[in-house]
C-alpha cells in the first residue's frame, strides 16, 4: 500500500529556476506549518508560552522566537509559522494551550506558500504589484501586512532593510512569482 | 543632407556624435541632443505635415508638448510602430525612421488638399448636420451611404499598428513626500528647497534634458553664473543627495484623488541599442505628500488669416530651436507679436546671424526693455500694425502688414509670432482646482488649492526668471516643512541681464472680420475663427457648446495653444466678458499616453492569475479540454482517440454510473467556522438547521441573501463542536466568505466565532459510482467505510496512503461516493493512485461536463445556472431545506411577502421533450401556445438541458410561471425552427426514490 512516503509531494512553484536579476532573488521559503490563530487578543497569549513568538497586541508587527513568528493580521487574527515543523504535534500542543477560551485555531499550512525576496531591487519589484510605501521608515523591518501584489492576495513582511517574506496562495504562486521576476527586470537598476 | 541652417557653434547638441535618420524616405543626419524637429529644422524643413480636415500643408508650430501640426509615425521595427507623436518631443538617436502622415501620395503633392475645396462641406456644425439632418432619402441614409464612409476614408491621424507589440511595459507604484512636477527654473528650485532636509524628493520632467527655459537661455545669468553654468550646477547638486530621485523622459500626465499622480516614463524609444531587459515605457503611480507644480507656459499663436503656413511658428520656439539645438528657423525672419518676447527671439536670431526682416507689433507702443533692445539692434520694428495673412505654398514667402486698406507684404521664409503666454494649470485643474481669470494678466491662474499642492513659475503667471527661481524656492521649501521635513531655508537667487517682457492679446487678431479668411485657432482640428463665430450665431452660448459644435480643442493636444483664443473669439462674438463664456474642461492625459503603459506587464500569463489545482497538470497530460470556471482551469471532459465533447461526457457518465469515476473537485470553496457558536452562525446563515447537526455528519446547506434569493449552496460538515467545514460553490468562494464575514462583524457581533479560508487547504477528489467504496477501501486507515458506520452525508477524518483527510460522503451525482480531501501537496500522488487501482474497476475520469450532465438528471440545481438572483428555494423546489423551526435566518423574513408566495412565481421543473432524440437550447424562451400571437409573454425558460446518457433521451430543466401546477401538461420551446413540444414533469429524471446514494 502507498503511504505518504511514497506519495510524492508537488509544489505548485516546482521547476523554477531562480532569476538572473542583478540586485534581486527569489527563493521559496522552507516548507513548515502554518496556523491561522482567532480569538480576542488577551485569550489569544495563552499560546504565547506553547508557541514561544507570543502574538503581538500591537498591529502590523510580527513577534519571532528561533524560527517561529507570529504574525499580526488583525486585532483577533495572528498568522503563526513554524518552518520545517510538522502541523498535526504543533496542532495538539497549541490547542492545550487554548483549552478554555474561545478562539479558533485552523491549519493552513497547505494554503500557502512563501517567499523569499532578497536584494536592492526587492521593494521595488515589490512595488509593481503592492501599492504600499515600502520605504523602511514607512514599513520598517519587522512588519508584516495584508497586501495585495498586482492581482492576488499576499501577506507582506519585512525581514530586513531589503529582505521580505511573502505569502502567497497556493493557487496564485506561480502568478506571484512571475509578476514578481518579471517586475524586478524591468524596475529601474538598483 | 544635414545642417544647412545648423549655426556653427552653441546650442546643447554634441557635434561630435552624428545621428542618422530618416524622414519620408529621406535620409539626413543630426546630432545628439537633437529631437527630430530640431533636426529637420536644422537641414531646413519645414513641411512636416498636413492638417487633419482640410490638408493643409503644415510645419512647426513649437518646440514642446503642446504641438499641433508636426505628428509624425515612428518606425522601430515590426511592431514598434508609433503614430502620432510630437517631431518637437521626439528625442533623435541614430537610425530613426519617421514618417509624415495625412497625406498621400506624398506631402508635397496632397489629393486630399483638394477636400479644401470642399470646405463649406466641413464648415463647424457639419457633423452634427449631418447627423440630425433631414433624410429624404430615409433615416440617415446619406450618412451611411455617402458622408460616413467618405469621412472614414479621409479622416484619422496616422496608422494605427497592427502587429501586436513586442515591447515590454511596467507599473510601478511610487511614494515621496514631495513631488516637482517640471524642471524649469521654478521646479529646480522647488527640488533644491525641499530636499536640502531628508524630505523624499521627486523631480520629473517631460523632456530627455532637465532645465526648461534655462536651456535656451543665453543672456541671463543666475548668482554669478551662466543660465547653463547654474543649471548643471542645480542637476548635480540634485544627483548628489539620496533623498532626490530624477525623472527625466516622464510626463507628470495625470492629478488624481488624493495626491495621486500618474507619471508616464519613456525609456527605450531615448536609446539606440536599449538593454531587451528594459520596458519601453514605465507607468509610475505616484502617492505624494505635497506636489509642487512648475509646468510653465505655453505660447498663444496670433490668429490672423493663413497663420499656418510651413515656417511659421512661435516666438520662444524659433528661440529654442536657436539657442538650445543650434538650428536656424530660416534666413528672413519676420516677426509679429503683441508680447515683448518675441523680441528677444529676433535679437538672439539676428545675433546668429539671420536677417529680421521686421517685427510687426500689434501694439500701439513697443518700448519696454526688449524693444528698446531690439531697436538698438538695428531691428526695424513697425507698431500698430493688423496682420493682413501670409504668403506660400508649401513655405511661407511672405508676411502682409495692413495699414489702412493697403498690404505690405514682407518677403520672408520664417514668421515668428507670440500672442503672449498661457499658463499650463493642467495638473492643477485636475487637481480639481478652480481657476481664476487675471484681468490684467489676461490669464486663467491657479486659485486655492484643493489638494496638498501649489503652483511656482510660469504655470502661476510670474514669468521673470528671478522671481520664478524665487518661487520656486519657496514652494519648495514650504512643501517639504508641509509634509513635516525642516529644510535650510533658500537664499534669494541673484538675477542678471534678464530683461523684463510683457503684453499679450487674446483672440482674432486679423481684426477685418472678413469671414472668408482662414485664421486658424485650433491647428490640429483645423477650426477657425470663423467657426468659433458661426457657431455663436447659430445660438451656442457656453464655450462648452462652442467647443463640441466646432471640435475647438478636441483634437489629441486639446487645445494647449487655442483654447484661450477660441474662448476670446466666443466671448468677443457674445460680447460678454471673457470669464462668463467658461473656460473648458483640462482633460487627463496631459499629452497621449501609450495603451501598453497603461497594460504594463497584464498580458500574456500575467494577464489574470490563472489558478490550477494540484491536480491540474495530470488532467493536461491526460489531454483534458478545460474550462474557465472564475480564476480556476477545470477539466471539463476527457476526450480518448476521437471523441469530441458529447461522446467524452457519455462515456464519462456511463462508466461512473456503472463502475466508478473520479472528479477534481478541488476548487470547491472552503470556509472552516470555529468557535464556541459556531452552530448558532451557521444557523443564522443557511436556510437548513445547523446548530444541532451531528458531529460526524453532513448537510446541504442553502444561503439566501437579505431578499430571501438563493446566492449559494454547499455542504455543511461537522467535524466537533465547535468546527464546521463548509463547501461553497467554486465561484462563490470568496463571496459567501465576504458575506458571513460581513454578518459577523456587523449584525452577530454577539457571537463568537471565526471564519477562516481552507479552500486551498484541501484538495479534494471525489470517488462516485457503485464501486467507489472498493475503489478507495483499501488506501483508508481509520475510517470504517461500511454504509452503517459511514452513511449518505457523514464525514469522517483519517488517513489515505497515510496522509491525513477528511473523507465525506457525499454525492453530486446521485451515486454511492466520497470526497477525499487531502493536502494539495499529495493529491497528484494520491489521484495517481486511485487511477491505477481503478483501472480494476474499469474507473474514469470525468470533468466538469458530465458532472452536470449527472447532477441534471438528479435534479440538482447549479446556483447561477438554475438560479439567477429571483430564484427562492420555494422556486427552486428546495422549500424542504428551510428549518421552519428555526427564529430566523438570512433571508426569511423576505420570503413571506406576497410577491415571494405568489402561485404564479416561476417555479423550477422538469421538461421532456415529446421527440426524445430534441435537446432544447439553455436559455430557450417558453411559450404557452405553439403559434404564439403578438403580445403574448414567454412564461419560463430552459435553465439546463444536456443528453442524458442514463435515460437515452434529452432531459432539461426550466423556471417556469407557476410549472409545478403544470406538470403533465404541454408547453412549447421557441426556436428559430419553430416551436418544440415538451411536456412538464418533475426533476428528477434518474432514480427516483435515491437507492444509488445509499448502496
Amino acid at each position: 500500500m502507498a503511504d505518504a512516503k511514497t506519495l510524492a509531494a508537488r509544489g505548485p512553484l516546482d521547476g523554477r529556476a531562480a532569476p538572473a536579476i542583478a540586485g534581486f532573488t527569489l527563493t521559496l521559503a522552507p516548507d513548515g506549518a502554518r496556523f491561522i490563530l482567532r480569538a480576542a487578543p488577551t485569550d489569544a497569549q495563552n499560546v504565547a508560552a506553547a508557541f514561544g513568538a507570543g502574538p503581538s497586541p500591537e498591529p502590523m508587527r510580527v513577534l519571532e522566537s528561533g524560527a517561529r513568528a507570529a504574525l499580526w493580521l488583525g486585532p483577533d487574527e495572528w498568522l503563526l509559522l513554524a518552518p520545517g515543523e510538522q502541523a498535526d504535534t504543533l496542532a495538539s500542543s497549541l490547542e492545550a494551550s487554548l483549552a478554555g477560551v474561545a478562539h479558533s485555531l485552523v491549519d493552513v499550512t497547505h494554503r500557502q506558500i512563501a517567499l523569499e525576496i532578497e536584494g536592492a531591487r526587492a521593494a521595488r519589484g515589490l512595488n509593481a504589484g503592492c501599492p504600499l510605501d515600502l520605504a523602511e521608515r514607512a514599513f520598517p523591518v519587522g512588519m508584516v501586512t495584508r497586501t495585495l501584489l498586482g492581482k492576488c492576495e499576499i501577506v507582506l513582511w519585512r525581514r530586513g532593510p531589503q529582505r521580505f517574506h511573502v505569502e502567497v496562495w497556493r493557487s496564485f504562486a506561480d502568478y506571484a512569482w512571475d509578476f514578481l521576476v518579471e517586475a524586478a527586470r524591468r524596475a529601474p537598476k538598483a | 543632407m544635414s545642417g544647412a541652417m545648423r549655426t556653427s557653434g552653441g546650442g546643447r547638441i554634441d557635434r561630435a556624435r552624428p545621428l542618422r535618420f530618416s524622414f519620408d524616405g529621406r535620409s539626413f543626419q543630426g546630432f545628439e541632443g537633437d529631437t527630430l524637429a530640431s533636426a529637420l529644422i536644422a537641414a531646413g524643413v519645414h513641411l512636416v505635415g498636413r492638417s487633419f480636415k482640410y490638408h493643409r500643408p503644415r510645419g512647426f508650430l513649437s518646440a514642446g508638448a503642446e504641438e499641433p501640426n508636426a505628428l509624425v509615425t515612428i518606425a522601430r521595427g515590426p511592431g514598434r510602430i508609433t503614430p502620432n507623436l510630437r517631431a518637437t518631443q521626439v528625442k533623435l538617436v541614430d537610425g530613426l525612421v519617421a514618417t509624415s502622415q495625412n497625406r498621400w501620395p506624398s506631402l508635397k503633392i496632397d489629393v486630399g488638399a483638394a477636400s479644401g475645396l470642399m470646405a463649406p462641406m466641413f464648415a463647424s456644425g457639419f457633423y452634427y448636420k449631418t447627423f440630425m439632418g433631414p433624410s429624404w432619402f430615409g433615416p440617415n441614409v446619406p450618412w451611411k451611404k455617402v458622408y460616413e464612409p467618405a469621412i472614414r476614408r479621409a479622416a484619422g491621424l496616422g496608422d494605427p499598428p497592427v502587429d501586436a507589440d513586442p515591447d515590454a511595459y511596467a507599473q510601478y507604484f511610487e511614494h515621496c513626500d514631495v513631488l516637482v512636477v517640471g524642471a524649469g527654473p521654478a521646479g529646480l528650485s522647488a527640488a533644491l528647497a525641499a530636499s536640502s532636509g531628508e524630505a523624499r524628493v521627486v523631480l520629473c520632467d517631460e523632456q530627455a534634458e532637465m532645465g526648461g527655459s534655462l536651456l535656451a537661455e543665453t543672456g541671463a545669468s543666475i548668482d554669478g553664473l551662466s543660465a547653463a553654468q547654474w543649471l548643471s550646477r542645480a542637476l548635480a547638486t540634485l544627483g548628489g543627495r539620496s533623498n532626490v530621485r530624477l525623472m527625466p523622459r516622464t510626463q507628470a500626465f495625470g492629478y488624481y484623488a488624493q495626491n495621486f499622480l500618474g507619471l508616464n516614463q519613456c525609456v527605450t524609444d531615448f536609446d539606440a541599442s536599449p538593454d531587451p531587459d528594459t520596458p519601453r515605457e514605465r507607468l509610475w503611480q505616484v502617492r505624494a505628500k505635497e506636489v509642487v507644480l512648475a509646468g510653465g507656459a505655453i505660447e498663444r499663436p496670433l490668429v490672423f488669416p493663413d497663420n499656418d503656413r510651413p515656417g511659421i511658428m512661435l516666438a520662444d520656439a524659433g528661440r529654442t530651436f536657436l539657442n538650445r539645438y543650434g538650428a536656424k528657423i530660416g534666413r528672413m525672419i519676420a516677426v509679429a507679436t503683441a508680447h515683448d518676447d518675441a523680441y528677444r527671439a529676433a535679437i538672439d536670431l539676428k545675433a546668429a546671424g539671420a536677417d529680421i526682416a521686421v517685427i510687426a507689433d500689434l501694439r500701439a507702443v513697443a518700448d519696454g526693455p526688449l524693444p528698446q533692445a531690439a531697436r538698438a539692434a538695428g531691428i526695424k520694428v513697425r507698431v500698430g500694425v493688423r496682420i493682413a495673412g501670409t504668403r506660400g505654398t508649401l513655405r511661407v514667402s511672405a508676411l502682409g502688414l495692413a495699414r489702412g486698406p493697403d498690404v505690405e507684404w514682407v518677403s520672408c521664409d520664417a514668421v515668428l509670432m507670440s500672442g503672449g503666454w498661457t499658463p499650463s494649470v493642467h495638473l492643477y485643474s485636475q487637481s480639481r482646482g478652480k481657476v481664476f481669470y487675471d484681468e490684467a494678466l489676461g490669464m486663467f491662474l491657479p486659485g486655492a488649492s484643493v489638494q496638498r499642492e501649489r503652483s511656482a513659475g510660469a504655470c502661476k503667471g510670474t514669468f521673470a526668471l528671478g522671481e520664478a527661481l524665487n518661487e520656486g524656492a519657496l514652494a519648495g521649501a514650504e512643501a517639504a516643512q508641509s509634509s513635516g521635513f525642516p529644510v535650510v531655508p533658500p537664499a534669494s537667487a541673484l538675477v542678471t541681464g534678464a530683461l523684463d517682457a510683457s503684453g499679450g492679446t487674446l483672440g482674432d487678431s486679423s481684426g477685418d472680420g472678413a469671414d472668408h479668411a482662414r485664421a486658424f485657432v485650433d491647428f490640429q482640428n483645423d477650426v477657425c475663427a470663423k467657426d468659433v463665430r458661426l457657431a455663436v450665431q447659430e445660438g451656442m452660448r457656453s464655450i462648452e457648446h462652442v467647443k463640441r459644435y466646432t471640435t475647438t480643442g478636441m483634437a489629441t493636444d486639446q487645445g494647449k495653444t487655442s483654447n484661450m483664443n477660441a474662448l476670446a473669439i466666443a466671448a468677443n462674438a457674445l460680447q460678454a466678458p471673457l470669464p462668463q463664456v467658461g473656460l473648458t474642461t483640462f482633460r487627463l492625459p496631459y499629452t497621449p499616453v501609450t495603451f501598453g503603459a497603461f497594460a504594463g506587464a497584464a498580458r500574456g500569463a500575467l494577464f489574470d492569475p490563472v489558478r490550477r489545482t494540484a491536480i491540474h497538470d495530470w488532467a493536461a497530460q491526460s489531454g483534458a479540454a478545460f474550462e474557465d470556471v472564475g480564476l480556476w482551469k477545470r477539466a471539463r471532459y476527457f476526450p480518448g482517440d476521437g471523441e469530441d465533447m458529447h461522446a467524452a461526457t457519455k462515456r464519462e457518465c456511463l462508466a461512473t454510473r456503472l463502475g466508478v469515476g473520479l472528479f477534481d473537485a478541488s476548487t470547491l470553496g472552503k470556509i472552516e467556522v470555529v468557535g464556541p457558536d459556531a452552530g448558532a452562525f451557521l444557523d443564522r446563515l443557511y436556510t437548513n438547521p445547523l446548530a444541532k447537526l451531528e458531529i460526524g455528519r453532513c448537510r446541504y446547506g442553502l444561503m439566501l441573501n437579505e431578499a430571501g434569493f438563493i446566492m449559494d449552496d454547499g455542504v455543511i460538515a461537522r467535524i466537533a463542536p465547535d468546527r464546521f467545514h463548509v463547501t461553497t460553490t467554486t465561484g462563490g468562494a470568496a463571496r459567501v466568505l465576504h458575506h458571513m464575514e460581513d454578518y459577523l462583524q456587523t449584525e452577530f457581533t454577539d457571537l463568537k466565532v471565526w471564519l477562516t479560508s481552507t479552500s486551498e487547504q484541501w484538495a479534494v477528489i471525489a470517488a462516485q459510482g457503485p464501486r467507489a467504496r472498493d475503489l478507495i477501501s483499501p488506501f483508508v486507515e481509520g475510517v470504517d467505510l461500511s454504509n452503517a458506520a459511514l452513511p449518505h452525508m457523514s464525514v469522517r477524518e483519517g488517513r489515505i496512503c497515510g496522509v491525513p483527510m477528511r473523507l465525506m460522503r457525499v454525492s453530486f451525482t446521485g451515486e454511492l461516493g466520497y470526497e477525499i480531501n487531502i493536502a494539495p501537496r499529495h493529491a497528484r500522488a494520491l489521484w495517481e493512485v486511485l487511477w491505477e487501482a481503478g483501472h480494476a474497476h474499469h474507473a474514469v475520469a470525468y470533468g466538469t461536463e458530465a458532472m452536470h450532465v449527472m447532477r441534471a438528471e438528479k435534479g440538482y440545481i447549479i446556483v447561477g445556472q438554475e438560479t439567477d438572483g429571483t430564484v427562492t428555494p420555494d422556486d427552486a423546489g428546495l422549500a424542504w431545506a428551510i428549518g421552519k423551526s428555526k427564529p430566523d435566518f438570512v433571508g426569511k423574513r423576505s420570503l413571506i411577502r406576497p410577491d415571494m408566495v405568489a402561485s404564479n412565481r416561476k417555479q423550477l421543473v422538469g421538461l421532456a421533450t415529446l421527440d426524445p432524440r430534441t435537446a432544447l437550447e439553455e436559455g430557450a424562451q417558453i411559450v404557452a401556445s405553439p403559434a404564439p400571437q403578438k403580445g403574448d409573454h414567454a412564461i419560463g425558460h430552459v435553465t439546463s438541458s444536456y443528453e442524458s446518457p442514463a435515460l437515452g433521451r434529452s432531459i432539461a430543466m426550466a423556471l417556469i410561471e407557476g410549472g409545478r401546477a403544470r406538470i403533465g401538461q404541454l408547453v412549447h420551446i421557441a426556436t428559430a425552427a419553430g416551436a418544440i413540444p415538451a411536456t412538464v414533469r418533475d426533476t428528477t429524471f434518474f432514480d427516483k426514490p435515491g437507492a444509488r446514494l445509499h448502496g
